[in-house]
């Protein structure tokens, strides 16, 4: 456990200033905007130094118009001050590659198969992106906005009539 | 000779009778509706009555397969094998609104309908049904029991479409008279 900074808005603005693009708070929990690129440094920090020890949960907002397409949401916790952090990240849908938080929490390995089923947001270094919620030989990715809501993918093929 | 040793009676009415009070359920739970199953199963409404209390745990022991509560895409195979690993006669309740149709579950995960994958012979409707509601299916499934057909000796055999359950434990003679199983 390295540095035990106060845990308040303005020191985690201050400390990731340069990673975050942009900086909110919703409900007293800091939300923090960034780059895909900044993801990494910027986990490792809060986990390091504010004691963010618990991903909570990974999950993507498709807005189907916008450019970028998705929004990825990261929401963490740390159970010493019991303070949640939301992470908003925009990844465009002509290369939805993000990279992968399963060298920092474990349990990313699950929440991201999830998203990748979902959204089909791919996530570099994960190995295991097999259908987790889906099954095997479902084409296309549910919870996109471009999905025709009454395709239906039968694994048992449908009786006559 | 005395009163009542001897009965005549037509034999679809007798095995009609004898199947409708002998209904084994299998409970298959997936969902909401199953606290409704308990509900109507246990002491207060009492399907005991109707001599359809005993779960089964298996369904090789089963001749109502009840479905209660949602089937997605990725349950129907599951659904599927245990309603062939059931022996005939066999008959499938659909419980509620959601093995019925989909119910309001319009989506890429969702069965609409189990009907689509096994054959069905009598649907309760609601969300959850209304215990009243189940024990009149089960009532109006037993009469239908009651006025059914029941080809059960091997002359009423020959000439009917074979079923899953013949491949599975051949026990019905072939044309020239030997199980399959010793040929």
């Amino acid at each position: 456990m390295t540095g035990r900074a106060p845990l308040s808005f303005d020191a985690i603005e201050r400390e990731f200033a340069s990673l975050v693009e942009r900086s909110s708070q919703s409900f007293g929990m800091p939300v923090l905007e960034l780059r895909v690129e900044n993801l990494l440094p910027l986990v490792t920090g809060l986990r390091d130094r504010f004691d963010f020890a618990l991903f909570l949960d990974v999950t993507a907002v498709d807005y189907l118009e916008r450019s970028p397409r998705f929004d990825l949401v990261y929401h963490f916790y740390s159970r010493r001050h019991n303070q949640r952090v939301r992470l908003k990240m925009p990844v465009p849908a002509e290369r939805p590659v993000v990279p992968t938080l399963t060298g920092h929490y474990g349990s990313a390995r699950y929440m991201e198969r999830e998203v990748h089923d979902m959204y089909g947001i791919e996530f570099a270094g994960n190995g295991d992106l097999r259908p987790i919620l889906l099954y095997d030989g479902f084409i296309g990715h549910p919870l996109r906005k471009d999905y025709p809501i009454e395709r239906e993918q039968p694994v048992v093929p449908y009786r006559a009539g | 000779m005395a009163v009542m040793d001897y009965m005549t009676t037509k034999k679809d009415e007798l095995v009609g009778w004898i199947r409708k009070f002998s209904l084994f359920p299998y409970p298959f739970v997936t969902a909401c509706c199953g606290m409704e199953f308990m509900a109507v199963s246990s002491t207060l409404y009492d399907t005991d009555r109707f001599g359809a209390a005993l779960p089964r745990f298996t369904p090789r022991q089963a001749d109502l397969l009840m479905v209660v509560g949602t089937i997605s895409h990725k349950e129907a195979p599951i659904l599927k094998k245990v309603y062939d690993q059931m022996c005939e006669p066999k008959w499938v309740m659909a419980f509620g609104a959601c093995a019925t149709s989909g119910g309001f579950y319009r989506n890429y995960g969702v069965l609409q309908g189990i009907d689509r994958v096994i054959p069905v012979d009598i649907y309760v409707p609601g969300c959850p049904p209304r215990p009243e509601t189940v024990i009149d299916a089960i009532m109006m499934l037993q009469d239908r029991i009651a006025g059914d057909h029941h080809p059960i000796l091997p002359a009423e055999q020959r000439g009917r479409e074979p079923s899953h359950a013949d491949k599975v434990f051949p026990i019905f003679p072939t044309a020239d008279g030997v199980p399959p199983s010793q040929t």
